[in-house]
C-alpha cells in the first residue's frame, strides 16, 4: 500500500481552480520532486497532504489516515507528516533547543530531559550543535532552515514535505541545506519536495512530478523525465529554469 | 481659613496617591484578565463570540469613562445594589480597561504572522497549544508598548473618580487646594506624582521590550 494516496482531488480558491482532479501515489521511501511554474499548484498540493489546505473534493490518505475525512484527528496526522517551509517559520521567541523541544513536550508529552536529548541529537545532525542556545534572529537563513528541518525530524515523522525550502536562501547557503536533504535521502526518508533545484531533483530524487495549470502534466523517473521531457510544456519550463 | 502649604500636606498628597496606584493596579489586573477573554473571543473562529466581543468593545470604547463611573455609582443603587465610591471606581475602570486592553491585545495577536500558526499546526500542536505557546508569547512582545501606553492613560484616568467623591490624588489635591488656596503648587505637586508613576511605567516597558526576542 502506498504511503500517500491522492485520488481525484479538486481545490479552488474562490473562482480559481488551483488543483484539477489530481491523482498521485507516493511509495514508502520514495523521493518525489514536484516542479512547475509558480501558480501551477505545486505548493497547494503539498499543503493539502498535511491538511493545511482543505480540498473541495477527492480523497487523500496518508499512512492509513484519511486527511480529507472530517473524522480524522488532523493534529495526530501532522505529527507523522513533517513539513518545512520556504520562510523557515522558526518560533522567534524561543531558542534553537526550545524550538525543537516544544512539540515534543506539548504534543508527545515528553519530559524536559527526554525532549532535550532528542533536540541535541537532531540539531547536531544538521550540524548546529553549537547553536542550541541561540535565538533564530542570531542565525543565518541556511542555519535557520536547518533548525526547521531538525525541529520537524524530532517528531520522527513517517514522511517529510519540503515546500521550496531553499528558495529564500542566498545562493551560497543553499548547499548546506541540500546536504541535509541528501543525508535524509540516504537514510530512506520518504520525501516530497517542491523545488527549483533541478540538479537536486535530477540526482537525489527518484521521481519528478511536473505540474502545469493545476494538473499533473508529467510524472516519471527523475533523471529520464528531466533529461528527456515528453511534453513541450515541461521542455519549455526546463529551458526557462536552466538558463 | 487659609493656611500655608507644609510638609504634612505633601505627605497627605502622597498618601492619597496610594489610592491612585491601588485603583490603577486593580483596573490593570481585573481589566487585564477580562481583556484577555475579550481578545480571545474576538479572534476565535466562532462568529457569535466575535460579535459579542465587538459589541462590548464598541459600547465601552464609545462611551465616556465618566459616564460609566456615574452609571455604576448612581445607577446601581437604583436597582437596590449599594455601592461605595471605591467599588464603583474599581468596577468602572476595570471594565473600561478590559475593552481597551482587549482591543490592543487582539491587534497584537493578529499581527503575529499566520505562518507561525501554520508552523505550529505542521508540528501537530492543537489550536490551543498554538495560541498559548507560539502566538501569545510573540503577541505579548508586540503589545508591550501600546499596553503600557494605555496604562499611563489609565493612571491619569483614575483622577475622574474624584468626581464621585473617591479620595485619590486629584480629589486630595482639590481638598488641599481649597484649604491652602495655593492651586498652582498643589496641582503642580500632583502632576509631578502622576509623572513619576507614568515615567516608571515607561521605563518598565523599555526593560520588558529588551528582554524579549521577536521576529525582526
Amino acid at each position: 500500500m502506498p504511503l500517500v494516496e491522492i485520488t481525484d482531488i479538486h481545490k479552488s480558491f474562490g473562482k480559481v481552480d488551483v488543483l484539477k482532479n489530481i491523482s498521485l501515489t507516493v511509495e514508502k521511501g520514495e523521493i518525489v520532486s514536484v516542479i512547475g511554474r509558480s501558480g501551477s499548484g505545486k505548493s497547494t498540493l503539498l499543503r493539502c497532504i498535511n491538511g493545511l489546505e482543505r480540498v473541495q473534493s477527492g480523497r487523500i490518505v496518508v499512512d492509513g489516515m484519511e486527511v480529507t475525512s472530517p473524522a480524522t484527528n488532523i493534529n495526530a496526522l501532522r505529527e507523522r507528516v513533517g513539513m518545512v517551509f520556504q520562510s523557515y517559520n522558526l518560533f522567534p521567541h524561543l531558542t534553537v533547543e526550545r524550538n525543537v523541544t516544544l512539540a515534543l513536550k506539548k504534543v508527545r508529552r515528553m519530559s524536559n530531559d527526554a525532549a532535550r536529548d532528542i533536540a541535541r541529537t537532531m540539531v547536531a545532525k544538521v550540524g548546529l550543535a553549537d547553536k542550541l542556545g541561540a535565538y533564530p534572529d542570531e542565525l543565518s537563513g541556511g542555519q535557520q532552515q536547518r533548525v526547521a528541518i531538525a525541529r520537524s525530524l524530532a517528531m520522527q515523522p513517517t514522511m517529510m514535505l519540503f515546500d521550496e525550502i531553499t528558495s529564500a536562501l542566498d545562493p551560497e547557503l543553499v548547499g548546506e541545506v541540500l546536504k541535509v536533504l541528501e543525508e535524509l535521502a540516504r537514510e530512506g526518508m520518504t520525501m516530497m519536495l517542491v523545488t527549483h533545484e533541478m540538479n537536486f531533483a535530477k540526482n537525489v530524487a527518484d521521481r519528478v512530478v511536473f505540474m502545469h495549470q493545476g494538473n499533473v502534466h508529467e510524472d516519471g523517473p527523475a533523471r529520464d523525465t528531466l533529461i528527456e521531457p515528453r511534453t513541450p510544456e515541461l521542455r519549455s519550463f526546463l529551458s526557462a529554469v536552466l538558463h | 481659613m487659609i493656611r500655608e502649604l507644609g510638609l504634612n500636606d505633601i505627605v497627605y498628597l502622597l498618601e492619597a496617591s496610594r489610592w491612585t496606584v491601588a485603583l490603577a493596579l486593580i483596573a490593570i489586573l481585573a481589566g487585564g484578565v477580562l481583556g484577555l477573554i475579550v481578545a480571545v473571543l474576538r479572534i476565535v473562529s466562532f462568529k457569535p463570540a466575535n460579535w459579542l466581543a465587538i459589541g462590548y468593545i464598541n459600547l465601552i470604547q464609545g462611551t465616556p469613562l465618566l459616564g460609566q463611573l456615574f452609571i455604576f455609582f448612581f445607577g446601581l443603587p437604583l436597582f437596590g445594589i449599594q455601592i461605595g465610591a471605591w467599588e464603583a471606581a474599581a468596577l468602572a475602570l476595570s471594565i473600561n480597561a478590559s475593552a481597551f486592553l482587549g482591543e490592543i491585545w487582539r491587534g497584537s495577536l493578529q499581527s503575529v504572522s499566520p505562518r507561525q500558526w501554520e508552523a505550529g499546526a505542521a508540528l501537530g500542536l492543537t489550536y490551543w497549544q498554538r495560541l498559548t505557546s507560539v502566538i501569545l508569547p510573540q503577541a505579548v512582545r508586540i503589545s508591550i508598548a501600546p499596553t503600557v501606553g494605555y496604562l499611563m492613560q489609565l493612571v491619569k484616568d483614575t483622577s475622574l473618580t474624584a468626581l464621585i467623591g473617591f479620595i485619590e490624588l486629584t480629589r486630595a489635591s482639590q481638598i488641599l487646594s481649597a484649604a491652602t488656596f495655593k492651586p498652582l503648587q498643589v496641582y503642580g505637586l500632583a502632576a509631578i506624582v502622576y509623572f513619576v508613576i507614568c515615567f516608571s511605567l515607561s521605563r518598565l516597558s523599555e526593560h520588558l521590550e529588551k528582554r524579549t526576542h521577536a521576529a525582526r
